[in-house]
C-alpha cells in the first residue's frame, strides 16, 4: 500500500465523536434536574410527611426524612378519617368514586365513539352544523350550566317518578338530583364535545376506502361500527378513557353539587377531611389522603402511558 | 330494455353542491365486457363508478344492472365487488377473514363460505396466505386478496378503481396481465377506472375517455387509437402524444407555410371547406422513413434535433413547418442529431381538428 492510498482513509470517519460533558449537555441535563426537583419536591414533602408520626411534624423539618416510619395516617385516611358523623375514611369516598366512574366512562365512550363514527362516515344534511354546535359545547364554561342542571335533574326525575307511577302507584319517589346516577348523566354529557371531537377526527383519518369497502361487503351502520372500526381504534379508546377516568375521578364541582353526602365522590370527602376546621391538623393524614386520592389517575397514566402516545399520535397526524 | 346490457346509467347527474361532477351521461356496457373508464384526475370517472357502486348518491338519472333498477339499491344488493386503489383490506382480519366477511354479511351457510373461499384462493393463487393478516402480504399479494373478496361474492359486476396504482412498475404488468387472464376465465362484466393508457388501452375491450364529468370519446381501443373523435382525445393517447399542426384545407390539401399534404386517402368524416382553419394530428410513430417514404403522400426533410434512443424505439425532435416534431422510429434505424432526415407522412394515417371545435374532420 503506497502513502497516498494510506492518507485518503485517513481523516473523519463513521460517526462523529461526541463528548459527554458538552456544554450544550450540561446546559439540558441540568435544565431537566432543575425542572424535575421543582415538580417532585412537593410531591417527596407529601410523602414523607404522611410517613411520620404527629410529634415529628410539629419539630417543622419538613424536608427532613422521618426518624420512625409509620403507616399509621394512611390507615387513619383510608379507613377511620371523620367526615361529619361518617367514620370510615375515604374508604367510602372511594367506592363511591368507582361507582360513578364506571358507568360515566363506559357510557360516555360509547356514546361519543359512535357519535364521532357517524359524523365522520355516515354525513347526513347538517352533520357539519351538528358537529359544530358539539364542538361550541366544548368552549362554553359548565359553570354557567349548573344550575339548569339542577332543575333539569329535579324534573326530569319527577316526570321518571310519574312514569314509574303510572305502572306501580306506591312506588317511592325516583330521583335522579343528589343520586349517583344524576352525576353519571351529567359527566357523560359534559364529556361528549371533546370525545366526539376525538373520535371524528380519529375515524376520518381511517381510510375512506375501508369503509366503502365494507359497505360492499354488506357490513351496514352497526356492522362497520363493531367489525371494522372498533377493532382498529384500540388507541384512540385508550386515550379517551384515560382522559374521562382522570376527569371525572379529579372532577369536585359536579360532585359536590349533584351528590348528597352518603354519595359524595373521593376528591369531594378528602376536601371534607382536609379542611376540617375542629380539632388538630392532621398533616400526616391529610397528606395520605391526597396520595390516596390522586393514586387512581397515577396508575392509570403509568400503564397505559404508551398506548396514550400512540392514540394521540394517531388522532393528530392524519394518514 | 336490452337484456344483453349488464350496466346501463341513463342520464345520470352528479353534482356536489353547485359543482356539477357528471352530466347528463349515458352508458351501456355489455354483458361480459371489459369497459375502462380513462381520464385524467378530476375527470369524474372515480366519482361515475362510485354511483355504479352505490356509494354515491345520484342526483338525477337511473341506473341498471342486469335490467334490475338499482338507483336506490345498497351496494351490497347491487351484485357488484370492488376493487380499491388502497386495497381497503380489514387490517384486524386474517386473509380468509377478508374474503368471507361479505359472505358472512349476506348470512351464506359456513359450508359454502369455506368453498367459495378455497375457490378463489385457487384461482388467485393465494392459498398459502389465507391465515396472514394484511400487513404481512406484499402489495401484490393484498391486491389479489382484494380482487378475491369481490371474487367470492360470486357478482354480476366487477369494479376496479384504479387497482394497481399503488404496485411498482414490473408488478403491474405482471398484475394487467392476471386481471385480464380473469376476465377470460370469468367472463364477468369489468369496469376498470384507471389514468393510465397502457392500462386502458391493454385491458379493455372498450375504453371510454372521460373529462369534465362526460364521455369524449367511447369506443375500442383501435378505434380511439385510430380515430379519435377530437383533439383531447388524440392528445390523451399515445406515448409520446400526437403532433399537432396548425394550418388551412387547400386545393383538396392539408396546407401549411410550404408544404402540403394531399387528402386523398384521408376518411373525412364532415366535408373539408375550402379555406377551412384546421388542426392536423400526425403520430410520432406514424411518419415513416427510409424506403416507405418513397410511397408517401407528403416528403419533406427534417433535421434531427435531438435523438433519444429508447432501446426498442428511437425518439427524434425535430421541427415542422416551423413547429415542434416528435417522431418515433425503430431502434434500429441510423440518425444523430444535427443531420437531415428525409420523412413521409401517409393521409390515411393523419387526423384532422376543426380549430373551432376541435371535433374530427
Amino acid at each position: 500500500m503506497t502513502d497516498a492510498s494510506v492518507s485518503t482513509h485517513k481523516g473523519p470517519s463513521g460517526p462523529k465523536p461526541r463528548r459527554v460533558f458538552s456544554s450544550t449537555n450540561i446546559m439540558i441535563y441540568g435544565t431537566l434536574m432543575v425542572v424535575c426537583l421543582y415538580y417532585l419536591l412537593p410531591l417527596y414533602v407529601m410523602i414523607v410527611t404522611s410517613l411520620k408520626g404527629m410529634p415529628e411534624i410539629r419539630m417543622g423539618n419538613i424536608f427532613s426524612p422521618p426518624v420512625e416510619v409509620t403507616y399509621e395516617p394512611w390507615v387513619k385516611a383510608w379507613a377511620e378519617a371523620c367526615t361529619g358523623i361518617n367514620c370510615d375514611g375515604l374508604s367510602r369516598g372511594f367506592w363511591n368514586s368507582v361507582w360513578i366512574l364506571v358507568p360515566s366512562v363506559f357510557l360516555s365512550i360509547a356514546i361519543a365513539s359512535v357519535n364521532g363514527y357517524a359524523l365522520a362516515n355516515w354525513k347526513f344534511k347538517g352533520s357539519e352544523v351538528f358537529f359544530t354546535i358539539l364542538i361550541f359545547g366544548a368552549f362554553i364554561p359548565y359553570q354557567v350550566m349548573i344550575y339548569p342542571i339542577v332543575i333539569l335533574l329535579r324534573e326530569s326525575g319527577d316526570g321518571i317518578t310519574n312514569i314509574i307511577r303510572l305502572f306501580d302507584s306506591d312506588a317511592s319517589k325516583f330521583r335522579l338530583m343528589g343520586s349517583v346516577w344524576g352525576l353519571v348523566i351529567v359527566h357523560t354529557i359534559f364529556g361528549m364535545p371533546i370525545l366526539t371531537l376525538l373520535f371524528r377526527n380519529y375515524f376520518t383519518s381511517v381510510p375512506e376506502e375501508l369503509f366503502k369497502a365494507a359497505r360492499v361487503d354488506g357490513a351496514g351502520f352497526w356492522g362497520i361500527y363493531f367489525q371494522i372500526m372498533l377493532p382498529m381504534s384500540l388507541p384512540i379508546f385508550v386515550v379517551a378513557m384515560i382522559l374521562q377516568v382522570t376527569g371525572i375521578w379529579n372532577d369536585f364541582l359536579f360532585g359536590v353539587i349533584y351528590t348528597k353526602p352518603d354519595t359524595y365522590p373521593m376528591t369531594v370527602q378528602l376536601n371534607n377531611i382536609v379542611n376540617s376546621v375542629q380539632g388538630v391538623k392532621e398533616y400526616n393524614v391529610n397528606m395520605a389522603a391526597t396520595l390516596l386520592t390522586g393514586l387512581v389517575p397515577l396508575v392509570i397514566y403509568f400503564a397505559s402511558g404508551k398506548l396514550f402516545v400512540r392514540g394521540i399520535a394517531a388522532g393528530a397526524v392524519k394518514g | 330494455m336490452n337484456m344483453a346490457n349488464s350496466v346501463e346509467i341513463k342520464n345520470l347527474d352528479l353534482s356536489f353542491g353547485s359543482v356539477a361532477v357528471l352530466k347528463d351521461l349515458n352508458l351501456d356496457i355489455t354483458e361480459g365486457e371489459f369497459l375502462v373508464l380513462l381520464g385524467s384526475s378530476g375527470c369524474g370517472k372515480s366519482t361515475l363508478l362510485n354511483c355504479i357502486a352505490g356509494l354515491l348518491e345520484v342526483t338525477a338519472g337511473q341506473l341498471f344492472i342486469k335490467g334490475k333498477n338499482v338507483t336506490w339499491a345498497e351496494p351490497s344488493d347491487r351484485g357488484i365487488g370492488m376493487v380499491f386503489q388502497s386495497y381497503a383490506l380489514y387490517p384486524q382480519m386474517t386473509v380468509k377473514g377478508n374474503l368471507s366477511f361479505g359472505l358472512k354479511n349476506a348470512k351464506v351457510p359456513k359450508a359454502e363460505i369455506e368453498e367459495r373461499v378455497a375457490q378463489a384462493a385457487e384461482i388467485l393463487q393465494i392459498e398459502p396466505l389465507l391465515n396472514r393478516k394484511p400487513n404481512a402480504l406484499s402489495g401484490g399479494q393484498r391486491q389479489r386478496v382484494a380482487i378475491g373478496r369481490a371474487l367470492v361474492r360470486d357478482v354480476e359486476v366487477f369494479l376496479f378503481d384504479e387497482p394497481l396504482s399503488n404496485l411498482d412498475a414490473k408488478l403491474r404488468v405482471d398484475l394487467r396481465v392476471e386481471i385480464k387472464r380473469l376476465h377470460q376465465q370469468l367472463k364477468n362484466t369489468m369496469i376498470y377506472v384507471t389514468h393510465d393508457q397502457i392500462e386502458a388501452m391493454t385491458l379493455a375491450d372498450r375504453v371510454a375517455i372521460m373529462r369534465d364529468g362526460k364521455i369524449m370519446q367511447l369506443g375500442s381501443p383501435a378505434e380511439i387509437y385510430d380515430f379519435p373523435m377530437n383533439k383531447y382525445v388524440a392528445d390523451f393517447i399515445g406515448s409520446p402524444s400526437m403532433n399537432f399542426i396548425q394550418g388551412e384545407i387547400k386545393d383538396q390539401c392539408f396546407a401549411v407555410g410550404d408544404h402540403k399534404i394531399p387528402l386523398k386517402s384521408y376518411q373525412a368524416k364532415a366535408t373539408l371547406n375550402e379555406g377551412q382553419k384546421v388542426w392536423v394530428g400526425i403520430r410520432p410513430e406514424h411518419v415513416v422513413v427510409g424506403g416507405a417514404v418513397a410511397k408517401a403522400d407528403h416528403k419533406p426533410t427534417v433535421t434531427a434535433d435531438i435523438v433519444e434512443p429508447m432501446g426498442a424505439d428511437t425518439l427524434v425532435w425535430t421541427e415542422f413547418a416551423g413547429q415542434p416534431f416528435r417522431i418515433r422510429l425503430g431502434g434500429t434505424f441510423p440518425v444523430a442529431s444535427g443531420k437531415e432526415l428525409p420523412i413521409g407522412i401517409n393521409a390515411s394515417t393523419i387526423s384532422l381538428f376543426d380549430l373551432e371545435s376541435e371535433e374530427r374532420l
